[in-house]
């Protein structure tokens, strides 16, 4: 089934054209990998679905995007239920300089998820432990997040970003910053989340790509080049910059 | 190619000694700017001193008083009323006349001798039975100021030749001095009253007061329109000509000689407006127009040195930009914005121009009790006392300035503490 749809959608930031008439459906329950070069907008495409863009003053988009049908760009949209709905891991990790508790509990908190604190904490810990961050951070739940590691900082804002129940996450590299152990983590992880989400991950790892999503859309200068089933897209490339870039030949 | 005569690492290596010389001589310019700077601060400082601290202590003479009924010109009635009427000078006069008796019979002598000790002495005399009704009929002896000549004699200010003193009045000293009964104590008055035109009564308190009564004022005006306008400014106001007219505007408004909010306030809070004159509430309210650019600028700053990642965190879990602004951005920006308000706040209390503008450079006896009491400023004290002609008016300037400096310092030195403690590092 189809959860998102991008239908001709044009990105400017100012004057420069970053994204030409993408056209790309993301499915329910699945991981959807966002590849390609880096300045090919991929995390300007991530930003799109849930409109981070609208954020930075210099960027326009046009074109269609609808959530269960429904166009997002549509002036009704009440941005914070979208932003809800989608949720954000960001590349680098940025917890808010609180406590581990207070972070996870932030976006329940701001949406009134919890009608006690029994339930926060409900809330809390089971998201922490979807997160696979529970064991490390359970006795420390409130010491400062800026005291973790890296990979434990990312987790912990997948655990933020899960604790509000979105129905599709978006990761812009998510793994970008951490060590091959963390990366395992945090792609079991992701393995287990598509269960109840929809998944789209911005990767610069083919490797990773293609163990964790079910499809893969590359990108190339602005252009929807190829977009797929990740097993055929990484064996039987269409298109010949998708294949010299999976081969490694383009970036 | 370029022809090379020697290889890079031999180049480097031979300008290496000149980058070092370069940079010795950089840390002595550092050094030798410190120093001089150091060296008029210690100048300032230890001149100021010097001079101020003669404030500190006071001339006072002891005093056998009797509180007779008829000297005082009291009847039956003991209420406040009568004794605070009563006659505390002919009091004094009398108990000098006890320790003089040669002087009582020639009206001039009577004179020169009630010279020696202050105009206060009766006053503080009178305080004394207010306190203690009981007191009247009976005798005591009291520590009353001397006569800011005096005083300033006492402290060696004054040579004995100067030709302030007759003869006669020097001998009188000596008496008194050899009698043990001229001493130097804590200047108590100083801290604890406001202005007068005798140096030796006059004190800082009512000064402080007005300043501090301008400064509450000037906080709660100019903190909160100042965070809010600066907000506004950074999170939702959109990118355009007007706001970037506004921004031009206020920081032009942040170099405006002060002066000229003096004028404004003048035209506008006194004239337009019709507020009192002299009162605090009017003094606080122009310097919260000259501080409100330096909130604003402050506060502009700390929200924009907020890394954007936690306002993104916030916004991408569906926090509304009021929200992620109320939740994260303003709170990790508040130790910027309160170093900042400190700072203009310090600038405030050493501004004197706007206040002399607004009547604020009134005689003031009384102590200002609130906001539209009329009242001057630390500032404008230390220009009144620095303009009277009174040498004993010179030690208090200085003691002045030394207290505005002590608050200048402590101001700063919490804007640096607050800065410290809360300093975060992401
Ligand atoms: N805020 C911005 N203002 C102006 N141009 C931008 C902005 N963000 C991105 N761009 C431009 O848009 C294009 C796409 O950028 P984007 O960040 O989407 O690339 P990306 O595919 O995510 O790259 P990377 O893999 O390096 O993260 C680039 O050419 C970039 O310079
Ligand atoms: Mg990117």
């Amino acid at each position: 089934m189809t959860k998102l749809t991008a239908r001709n959608v044009n990105v400017f930031y100012g004057d420069a054209h970053a994204l030409k008439q993408v056209n790309l459906d993301i499915r329910q329950n699945e991981v959807t990998a966002l590849i390609g070069p880096s300045g090919c907008g991929k995390s300007t495409f991530l930003r799109c679905l849930n409109r981070m863009n609208d954020l930075i003053e210099a960027c326009r988009v046009e074109g269609n995007i609808c959530l269960d049908g429904e166009d997002i760009y549509d002036p009704a949209v009440d941005l914070v239920y979208l932003r809800a709905r989608i949720g954000m891991v960001f590349q680098k990790p940025n917890p808010f300089p609180k406590s581990v508790y207070d972070n996870v509990a932030y976006g329940p908190k701001i949406h009134g998820l919890a009608s006690s604190r029994a339930e926060m904490d409900d809330i809390v810990t089971s998201s922490l432990e979807r997160a696979g961050l529970f064991e490390e951070v359970k006795d420390r739940l409130g010491a400062p997040a800026t005291g973790l590691s890296g990979g434990q900082q990312q987790r912990l804002c997948i655990a933020r970003a899960i604790a509000v129940c979105p129905e599709i996450i978006l990761m812009d590299e998510p793994c970008s910053a951490l060590d091959p152990i963390a990366t395992a983590r945090i792609e079991a992880l992701i393995d287990e989340l598509k269960q109840n989400f929809t998944i789209v991950i911005v990767t610069h790892s083919m490797q990773q790509a293609a163990r964790v999503s079910q499809r893969t859309a590359f990108f190339h200068l602005g252009d929807l080049v190829e977009v797929g089933d990740t097993d055929t897209v990484f064996t039987k490339p269409v298109d010949p910059r998708t294949e010299s870039y999976i081969s490694g030949h383009i970036g | 190619m370029i022809d090379r005569q020697s290889s890079p690492s031999e180049t480097i290596l031979a300008s290496l000694p000149r980058r070092r010389r370069a940079e010795a001589r950089f840390r002595i310019y550092g050094i030798a700017a410190i120093g001089i700077a150091l060296a008029f601060l210690i100048l300032l400082i230890s001149a100021i001193g010097t001079q101020g601290i003669g404030a500190i202590s006071q001339t006072e003479i002891a005093l056998d008083v009797t509180l007779d009924e008829s000297v005082l010109g009291l009847s039956d009635a003991r209420d406040r009323e009568t004794l605070s009427k009563a006659n505390y000078r002919a009091v004094i006069r009398a108990a000098l006349g006890d320790v003089f008796p040669e002087a009582v019979s020639a009206r001039r002598d009577r004179r020169a001798l009630m010279k020696l000790v202050s105009v206060g002495a009766g006053f503080e005399l009178r305080n004394l039975v207010l306190e203690d009704p009981g007191l009247v009929g009976g005798t005591m002896r009291v520590w009353v100021p001397a006569d800011d000549e005096v005083d300033m004699l006492m402290k060696g200010a004054t040579a004995r030749d100067s030709g302030r003193f007759s003869d006669k009045q020097l001998g009188w000293l000596d008496q008194l001095e050899e009698e043990g009964r001229i001493r130097s104590a804590f200047n108590w008055r100083f801290f604890t009253s406001g202005d007068s035109r005798e140096p030796e009564l006059a004190g800082i308190l009512g000064a402080i007061a007005g300043s501090f009564f301008a400064l509450i004022t000037c906080l709660v005006l100019s903190f909160p329109l100042g965070v809010m306008t600066a907000i506004y400014l950074e999170e939702f106001a959109p990118r355009n000509r007007w706001t970037d007219l506004i921004e031009i505007n206020i920081n032009n408004l942040a170099a405006v000689p002060s002066i000229v909010f003096g004028l404004l306030g003048l035209a506008i809070f006194l004239g337009f407006m019709g507020l009192t004159r002299s009162a605090p509430l009017v003094g606080g309210m122009v310097l919260a127009l000259m501080t409100l650019p330096t909130v604003i600028i402050a506060t502009r700053a700390s929200l924009r040195a907020v890394p954007p990642s936690i306002r993104e965190a916030a916004i991408g879990l569906g926090a509304s930009r009021m929200q992620a602004m109320l939740h994260h951005t303003l709170p990790l920006a508040m130790p910027g914005i309160m170093t900042g308000t400190i700072i203009g706040m310090a600038q405030a209390l050493g501004e004197s121009a706007p206040l002399i503008m607004i009547g604020m450079v009134a005689f003031i006896v009384d102590m200002p009790q609130g906001l539209l009491d009329p009242a001057s400023a630390l500032p404008v004290q230390i220009y009144i006392w620095a303009d009277s002609p009174e040498r004993a008016f010179a030690e208090k300037t200085a003691a002045a300035i030394i207290v505005l400096l002590a608050f200048l310092i402590i101001m700063n030195l919490t804007a640096v503490i607050l800065r410290r403690r809360f300093e975060r590092r992401w």
